[in-house]
């Protein structure tokens, strides 16, 4: 019971610190590269735990991050539904995979969610981006090993299955 | 362990329902999207949830303003001496030039009087700061730490030491955010101080800097040249620096001459900046503005000044 508490604190905790971490600047030189936080951590928790992840659950954390961000309201809904959807559909292959394998993986679902929103930003008239803002999804699944491996090592320190 | 609980997700092959829902929410998010845009609503649901939406923006501004902090902490005394002693020239020099602008200014205000006209040199305005949050990728925006509960509204010019930094485009009860004239979706009506051309210059694509691309062939720009606000369009005052023009060349159609530019405003390091309160001419063009422009005999012909559309002032989105 106790147990089932930690873990749903434990889980939003690292959600809720993805979104922060969205939020935050980093120096001029270093702005392309910022990863896409929220995917990173929704996707380990697909991977982990997929029970706890839905659709649902995920385009509730997209509407908040579009509050937060403030582009276009259902932007990242969409693009984390989508997101999970492949996730949670090739789940079972994905967590067996070895790490870097995985890590291409990541790499592709990142990128096809840098495509969905050029898709989206197209749509809405906005100018075309430059080559700088492809770095993201390629930064995001080179931090993928050891994020996996920092929460995976602090879940189980937590002991939540 | 996994192996005890029941897969959700079959080995190779997806549930129908499974799609269904993705179907179900894509169509829910896109139809959000096509409302938001059309209304702008996520500035309005975000009004309302402001008192979770804004600690949240405090929160994660806090490193960058921590960074600030430990860099003065940590700065030698030297340096600080050194800035403190610049500062005073720097001072002292404004107001000298101050003390002499003061008689022309008042010559000025009287030759005004005498023409009627309402515009008046003194500025209101209000210091706001600005809190260090990322609002997206290429996005040029910034966010400030005062809103509607100092009386912020939207449109209001924002500028900086050196020149106009862009306006205020969103509010929320205590954070405003700002869309800087680098914006590839901003616009601001300008002058070339030293013809008298006016013109619109846009930001970017990239969000680096201006560009100018529809001055006429025959116009006279050279690199170099500085542009300040010509107040068309009503919302930024006149006579505010914009920038400085870097490079003119051919457009790509080759029907007019397309100039890049240079903002003046420190736009990546201010961390005070100065919202203006509307001036006389609360909305809409002011009367032609017959204060900027040379001499009618110096003049350009009637069609380069007829190039300022002026509903494209507004932030477009």
């Amino acid at each position: 019971m106790n147990r089932q508490r930690v873990a749903l604190f434990w889980f939003t905790a690292t959600v809720a610190v993805s979104l922060v971490a969205m939020l935050v600047p980093l120096p001029e030189v270093l702005q392309p590269f910022k990863p896409y936080w929220p995917a990173l951590v929704l996707l380990y928790w697909a991977l982990e735990s997929g029970e706890r992840v839905s659709l649902g659950l995920a385009f509730v954390v997209g509407l908040f991050a579009d509050l937060l961000d403030g582009v276009l309201l259902g932007e990242q809904a969409m693009r984390l539904t989508a997101l999970m959807f492949i996730a949670l559909r090739f789940r079972s292959r994905l967590r067996f995979f070895p790490m870097w394998q995985q890590t291409l993986a990541v790499l592709a679902l990142l990128l096809n969610d840098r495509i969905l929103l050029l898709i989206v930003r197209t749509f809405a008239g906005e100018a075309s981006p430059t080559l700088s803002w492809w770095f993201s999804p390629f930064v995001g699944a080179a931090l993928w090993p050891f994020l996996f491996l920092l929460l995976d090592d602090l879940r189980i320190r937590l002991r939540i299955a | 362990m996994p192996l005890t609980r029941e897969e959700p997700s079959p080995l190779f092959a997806g549930t129908v329902a499974g799609t269904l829902r993705l179907l179900t929410y894509l169509a829910l998010a896109m139809v959000l999207m096509v409302l938001d845009h059309r209304n702008g609503w996520t500035w309005r649901v975000r009004y309302a949830a402001a008192v979770v939406v804004e600690p949240l923006y405090r929160l994660a501004g806090a490193p960058s303003a921590g960074l600030h902090a430990l860099t003065v902490a940590f700065a030698e005394r030297k340096t600080l001496t050194e800035e403190n002693q610049r500062l005073r020239e720097d001072l002292l020099l404004a107001n000298a030039k101050l003390n002499r602008m003061a008689a022309v200014a008042e010559q000025n205000q009287r030759l005004k009087e005498l023409l009627d006209t309402q515009r008046s040199l003194e500025l209101n305005v209000q210091l706001a700061r600005v809190i260090g949050v990322d609002l997206g990728p290429g996005e040029d925006r910034i966010m400030l730490g005062i809103g509607a509960n100092s009386g912020i509204r939207v449109g209001q010019p924002v500028i900086d030491a050196r020149g106009v930094m862009g306006q205020v485009v969103h509010v929320l009860p205590s954070t405003s955010v700002v869309m800087l004239v680098t914006d590839p979706a901003h616009a601001i009506p300008v002058t070339v101080e030293r013809t008298g051309l006016r013109t619109i210059a846009y930001g970017t694509r990239d969000g680096s800097g201006l560009v100018l691309p529809d001055i006429p062939m025959a116009a006279d720009v050279r690199a170099g040249d500085r542009l300040l606000t010509s107040g068309l369009g009503g919302r930024f005052p006149p006579g505010f620096p914009v920038g400085t023009i870097s490079q003119v060349q051919p457009a790509a159609t080759g029907m007019f001459l397309q100039a890049s530019a240079k903002p003046a405003a420190d736009l990546d390091r201010s961390e005070d900046v100065l919202l203006l309160h509307d001036q006389a001419e609360p909305a809409g063009p002011p009367a032609p503005a017959a204060s900027v422009g040379p001499p009618a005999d110096l003049a350009m012909p009637a069609g380069a000044a007829s190039t300022a559309p002026a509903p494209r002032t507004g932030a477009a989105r």
